[in-house]
């Protein structure tokens, strides 16, 4: 270990011109040019969020300006769900990922998922562009009629940016859901699949049938801001809820594109590192597709005090605590895949049981929102922002950073510092709690969300949540420190440094341009670590 | 470098089709694919009209007379020409998709020629009736006239004649060129029975947005037609 | 000023007890599952923690009683949480028979208040302890949300539609009252106070100030100046139907459909008037979008109310009822 002597031929170094990396097929490498463009809007996000935690630091208002503050919230939102949340983990670990799991050379469509990625960027461009000229200020829903009459910001080139990034979303579903079809090795039947596989193909389900409504419905509200159309205009007998049916028909499933891979990703690593089969296979890899399924009937659960019918708010409160079942499922067999294993202390895993207690917390305060009678005071509050950083920075991007953790040494053939990572996991564990658990105690004060500024006595809880913020900053830069350097100082990582199982690990660390020597034939279930004697490599 | 050429083509143990991409294991399994991302795809244009037909679906239980009154104003000839034309275009699309299954790529050229005369037939038509409309100061926005008193409510039934006539005349637009593309590369006699995935595949699409029409003409320029005659 | 941490919001409704012990319920049941599963994580992770990396762990693949127990468990769990929250729900929705109303509107970025006995206030909203007080309020512009967060009621303010929240102040005091709904600049600015007073001093500040005039008798005199009376006669031989009584019954529309005339309906016949006719009348009375304002729409609903059910006008619009053919001659909009 001495001399870091990398694979001769791997994806990273066949070709290593700026052009073939902007017209590569190669999933892997198009895993990578997603994994750039999402730091950078996670970087961006994240700057956002910090004048937004700032201001809060004091009842005043006095760090910016109203006008200031609701772009910056609005573009917080924006940067981080369209071009961080979404594309996160399907698009850059799944990508890389996924079609070696299966033991395919590539995705279904190599072309169109090169394709996605420029449409992504072509999207980001156009939002980025409505950030430089000024931002938007409409609060990341758009909610009519304010987006298209009141406000001065622009409304239009956001819009279109989420548009068109969300045709990328299509696409790499539609990708994904024919990989996993027909791309699979010889061997490789469907309960054979690695659970994250199944998790990306419930994401590719809710990307298709979900997406292109509300790339319509933006469409629309384009269409009213810029000539006039009258879909959602109050003044003519439109209606402007009707906007926010469509857009949460659409926005409630895509937090399960956020939080289903990311649930995939902790099945793996978890099984990896607790040395044993995922407890409950099947259940876990069902629950995956009822959430997808269910997803789709529980968008009015954000209308509960925007005047629909008492009888339906009834109906889908209870499909919300349906919803809930599954993720319970897949909380407790996690907790009883620990049972007797063999648990080694690697920093994906601490990960993954930050993961754990964030993810707990978050879904159980989404049983409090679907409570119709709790909705209605907290409904708009503090609780409803505690409540989906959990499930979407705790869940999903704590999810994200455990499978860049357990990749990366495949990705770059490199190990990063163990200690580092495991130090970092746990400073965004504590920052996390600290900045957004007092939310939820502001929420049931009754503190407004989306308040430039507020009554003096909510201050004490939001100057404790702005210190978190900041220790949350921390983490992540030092994440950003050890990865960087260990593509530099690395230890060579060598084909299987976690002892896994997936067929990922059998092929060298980086993987070879067409991922396999040979395609690879597979003769047992995805996680059958007791069966063999663990080595690593 | 010949083991690495044998290594290479070891999965395939045959000397493969030259169409077939080096990411698959067989022309079955590429044709497999490429069908169902197609259908896959499908859906999801169901899904990007579903939307505008959810808000059509409300507002025509909200403001029935507005919706019969709209209906009225369209010009039926040139929507029920249309429709023909459409029905016709699908027929000819078949015709086309059958010929390169026979391995007859003259015919599958001339079908898919006639086919593109259809879809711009079509599109000409449908620019006349916008004209119509635009003179008419039908247009949605600041400008919209109407005489009566469902004015405010016929403004949104033109909003949504627009934004479903319209996405649907897009499509037109990139199914023509799609086909434009396609026959340039049956003419240089690029398929054969054994590979016509692109033609097959663009013949779906081309029957889906004829489908389209066939829910939007009833939709828009039939509903509440007869209701209101009796 | 600050003095420690607050936790709980007070509680300053009869409401608000029952959201509360809710609050606690679903607390407690959700922090038990919760320090359940870090607990068992935890023991798990320490007892079998495997240094090496070179072990393997025991081969269980899963256990069906298991599973479906607690798939099963949790479900009744909530179904007890969703029906305890939906009984509360009804509460807070359904609003007692004997309410004092107050009506208001939202516009960026102020609560305007109308009581009844004609004072107007800009996000001050004074009401008696312990009468129940129902709020009928819609936007003149952008959503907004009225929030009484120690009454925990809240509903949003749709521009074109009536919501309402209710509650009974069971506490003297000022309480804080915000917009919800993210309405533009100014969103955080959109906020105000509501001012819990004794009955007798609620009486007091009533008969202090604001315009003497009631709304319904404001109402009475729009519907004259509007020359509404001109067609809906009280006798019912007119052009439009006679309005007496007609507020909260059910009436048959020329369509066939029936529709209960409530705030919406009288607000959609005032604004669009030919959209849901009664049957036996036709489509003759103009809009009067533009020429009222949305408090002059409120007015005249709280006027169509005042009048009764059965027999002559109320005492208070019988002079005006009896001259009203006179005083209103055809000069209404056509």
């Amino acid at each position: 270990m001495t001399t870091t002597v990398l694979p001769r031929v791997t994806y990273l170094n066949v070709r290593t011109t700026v052009a073939s990396w902007l017209l590569t097929k190669d999933h892997k490498r198009i895993g990578i040019l997603y994994l750039l463009v999402v730091s950078f809007a996670f970087l961006l996000g994240g700057i956002f969020a910090a004048g937004v935690r700032i201001e809060l630091t004091t009842p005043e208002g006095d760090f910016v300006s109203a006008d200031t503050y609701n772009r910056l919230f609005t573009m917080h939102g924006v940067a981080m769900v369209f071009f961080v949340l979404i594309p996160a983990v399907p698009a850059i670990l799944g990508n890389f990922a996924m079609p070696l799991m299966i033991g395919a050379r590539d995705v279904a469509f190599p072309k169109i998922n090169l394709l996605s990625w420029y449409v992504f960027v072509i999207g980001f461009l156009f939002t980025l562009a409505a950030m430089l000229f000024g931002g938007v200020d409409t609060g990341w829903t758009f909610y009519t009629p304010y987006s298209s009459q009141a406000s001065n910001s622009n409304v239009l080139l956001t819009g279109i940016g989420v548009f068109i990034a969300g045709f990328s979303s299509i696409l790499t579903g539609l990708n994904f859901m024919v990989t996993i079809h027909r791309m699979r090795a010889p061997g490789m039947t469907w309960f054979r699949l690695p659970l994250f596989v199944w998790a990306l193909y419930a994401t590719s389900l809710v990307q298709i049938l979900g997406t292109p409504v509300i790339a319509i419905t933006v469409l629309m509200l384009a269409l009213e801001r810029a000539l006039g159309f009258g879909i959602f205009d109050p003044r003519l007998g439109g209606d402007p809820v009707l906007f926010q049916h469509l857009f949460w028909f659409y926005s409630h499933p895509a937090v399960y594109i956020m939080i289903l891979p990311p649930m995939g990703v902790i099945s793996e690593v978890l099984a990896c590192f607790s040395r044993k089969s995922i407890f409950g296979y099947s259940f876990v890899a069902f629950s995956s597709l009822a959430i997808a399924v269910f997803g789709f009937l529980v968008w009015a659960h954000h209308l509960f005090v925007a005047g629909i019918s008492p009888y339906s708010a009834m109906v889908f409160s209870f499909l919300s605590f349906a919803v809930a079942i599954p993720s319970a499922v897949k909380t407790f067999n996690w907790a009883a895949t620990l049972y007797r294993g063999a648990i080694w202390w690697r920093a994906p895993m601490i990960w993954v049981f930050g993961f754990i207690g964030l993810f707990l917390v978050g879904g159980l305060t989404g049983l409090f929102l679907a409570s119709l009678g709790l909705d209605v005071h907290l409904h708009d509050t503090y609780f409803v922002v505690a409540h989906f950083h959990y499930i979407m920075v705790g869940g999903a991007i704590m999810g994200y950073f455990a499978g860049l953790h357990y990749w990366w040494p495949k990705i770059t053939g490199r190990m990063y510092s163990n200690g580092l990572g495991t130090l970092a996991a746990m400073l965004v564990f504590v920052g996390f709690n600290l900045t957004f658990f007092p939310q939820f105690i502001l929420g049931y004060l009754g503190m407004p969300r989306r308040y430039h500024a507020y009554p003096e006595e909510f201050q004490v809880l939001n100057v404790l949540s702005s210190a978190g913020a900041s220790l949350l900053g921390i983490g992540y830069t030092l994440i950003a420190c050890y990865l960087l350097y260990s593509l530099w100082k690395g230890e060579e990582a060598g084909a299987n440094p976690w002892g896994a199982t997936g067929l990922e690990w059998k092929t060298q660390s980086p993987p070879l341009p067409e991922n396999f020597a040979q395609t690879p034939i597979v003769r047992e279930g995805a996680y059958e670590y007791a069966k063999r004697e663990t080595k690593v490599a | 470098m010949p083991d690495a050429l044998a290594a290479h083509a070891e999965p395939h143990g045959h000397a493969h089709h030259p169409a077939l991409q080096h990411h698959f294991q067989t022309m079955a399994q590429q044709q497999e694919a490429a069908t169902l991302g197609m259908w896959v795809f499908l859906v999801t244009e169901v899904m990007f009209f579903g939307g505008l037909l959810m808000a059509y679906l409300l507002y025509r239980v909200w403001y029935p007379e507005a919706w019969s009154e709209g209906s009225l104003e369209l010009d039926i000839r040139m929507g029920g020409f249309n429709t023909v034309v459409l029905i016709g275009s699908s027929l000819t699309m078949a015709l086309a998709v059958r010929s390169a299954q026979t391995g007859a790529p003259r015919a599958t050229v001339r079908w898919l020629l006639l086919t593109i005369a259809l879809g711009l037939t079509f599109l000409v038509v449908k620019f006349f009736e916008y004209k119509e409309k635009y003179d008419l100061h039908h247009i949605p926005g600041p400008n919209f006239v109407f005489e009566g008193p469902q004015k405010d409510h016929l403004q949104i039934f033109f909003s949504l004649y627009f934004g479903l006539t319209g996405l649907h005349a897009l499509h037109m637009v990139i199914g023509v060129s799609l086909l434009s593309v396609i026959t340039w590369m049956a003419h240089r006699r690029r398929f054969s029975p054994e590979w016509y995935t692109p033609v097959e595949m663009s013949g779906l699409y081309w029957h889906f947005v004829d489908i389209v029409w066939i829910f939007l003409f009833p939709l828009l320029y039939l509903v509440d037609r007869a209701h209101q005659l009796s | 000023m600050v003095s420690g941490i607050p936790l709980f919001p007070e509680q300053a409704s009869t409401l608000a007890p029952e959201v509360d012990n809710l609050y606690f319920f679903v607390t407690a049941v959700t922090a038990f599952f919760a320090l359940l599963v870090v607990v068992v994580v935890l023991v798990f992770a320490v007892k079998y923690r495997d240094r090496t990396g070179e072990k393997v762990g025991a081969p269980i693949h899963g256990s069906l009683p298991l599973e479906l127990g607690w798939s099963i468990i949790p479900f009744f769990i909530s179904m007890a949480i969703f029906a305890w929250a939906t009984l509360v729900f009804f509460h807070i929705v359904r609003a007692p028979d004997q309410t004092l109303e107050v009506y208001s509107t939202g516009k960026r970025w102020m609560w305007r208040f109308q009581h009844i006995d004609g004072q107007a206030e800009i996000n001050e909203l004074h009401v008696p302890l312990g009468r129940p007080i129902r709020v009928i309020f819609t936007s003149e512009d952008v959503l907004h949300s009225l929030y009484m967060p120690a009454f925990r009621v809240k509903a949003d303010a749709i521009p074109g539609r009536y919501s309402s929240i209710w509650f009974t102040p069971t506490q003297v005091g000022e309480f804080h009252l915000f917009c919800a709904e993210y309405c533009g600049t100014r969103h955080s600015g959109m906020i105000g106070r509501v001012v819990v007073m004794e009955p007798n001093e609620y009486q007091a500040w009533l008969s202090g100030g604001g315009s003497g005039m009631s709304m319904a008798a404001r109402g009475e005199q729009l519907f004259q100046q509007l020359g509404c009376v001109g067609c809906h006669l009280p006798d019912g031989s007119g052009r439009g139907p006679s309005l007496l009584g007609k507020y909260g019954i059910q009436e048959t529309l020329a369509t066939g459909a029936t529709v209960t005339i409530d705030d919406t309906y009288v607000r959609e016949s005032i604004l669009t008037p030919q959209m849901k006719l009664v049957a036996g009348y036709g489509p003759v009375m103009p809009t009067f979008q533009g020429l009222v304002n949305e408090q002059g729409v409120m007015s005249l609903i709280e006027y169509v109310k005042s009048l009764p059910r059965t027999g002559g006008p109320p005492a208070a619009a019988q002079a005006s009822a009896a001259g009203a053919p006179a005083a209103a001659p055809a000069q209404g909009p056509r």
